[in-house]
């Protein structure tokens, strides 16, 4: 058994090769990569840059059980990193990769991973405006039962 | 008896720091804290009345009995990936 650790919060820079080399095996027939990336604009508004923030060491332990809900449903491997701190435009913020023997669970396995954060992962973003101004955006109310 | 409080994001903000050591009554529940801590603190009258909350890193229902040195974190919406 591998002990890498197959996800993790980091202040670093992050992109596929981050969680790439977690994944893949001679079983595999499917590698999958999802790329959550910061873009220029929302809602209407001019975008130049974002802030994350996260409850650390709890988002730790949700990633770690994410990840392993994605693995054990979709019987491959799965690996997933997400990034706080000051973002620019173009920036990697979430990096997810999964491989399994064929390609829907992999598909499966990384739409699982991206919309679990979104539910349930403690990471806020504040949105930076080239008008100067910035906001916190709204997100999603995690439900008391959300493990 | 004594808890941790942690606030993140827009709470943080409008608080003006991530971090409290405070004193509850023994037995309170997390929302049964949080009234007596709105009751303490005029700043905590600014948080909606039942944000959604963690206990010792795992998210909780407001009825959830804290016990001495627990971790409260309150938590907005949230707004990862």
């Amino acid at each position: 058994m591998s002990t890498a650790r197959t996800s993790w919060i980091t202040r670093e820079t992050i992109g596929a090769e981050s969680v790439l080399p977690l994944v893949g095996g001679d079983e595999d027939g499917a590698v999958t990569l999802f790329l959550g990336v910061v873009r220029n604009h929302n809602d209407g508004r001019a975008v130049n840059g974002m802030h994350y923030d996260a409850y650390v060491d709890m988002a730790e332990d949700m990633l770690r059980a994410i990840v392993h809900e994605a693995a054990a449903q979709s019987g491959g491997r799965v690996a997933a990193v997400h990034r706080i701190g000051d973002l620019a435009i173009g920036a990697v913020s979430v990096a997810i990769a999964a491989s399994t023997p064929h390609r829907a669970q992999s598909f499966d396995a990384c739409r699982y991973v991206i919309e679990e954060i979104k539910k349930r992962l403690p990471v806020w973003k504040r949105e930076h405006y080239i008008e100067g101004d910035a906001e916190w955006l709204d997100g999603h109310t995690p439900e008391a039962s959300a493990r | 008896m004594r808890i941790r409080l942690l606030v993140f994001a827009q709470y943080r903000d409008l608080l003006g720091r991530d971090e409290f050591d405070l004193e509850v009554p023994a037995g309170s529940t997390a929302a049964g804290a949080l009234a007596y801590l709105r009751a303490q603190e005029p700043r905590m009258q600014q948080l909606p009345p039942l944000p959604a909350l963690a206990v010792n890193r795992v998210y909780a229902d407001a009825q959830k009995v804290l016990e001495e040195g627990d971790e409260l974190a309150l938590l907005p919406p949230v707004a990862g990936g």
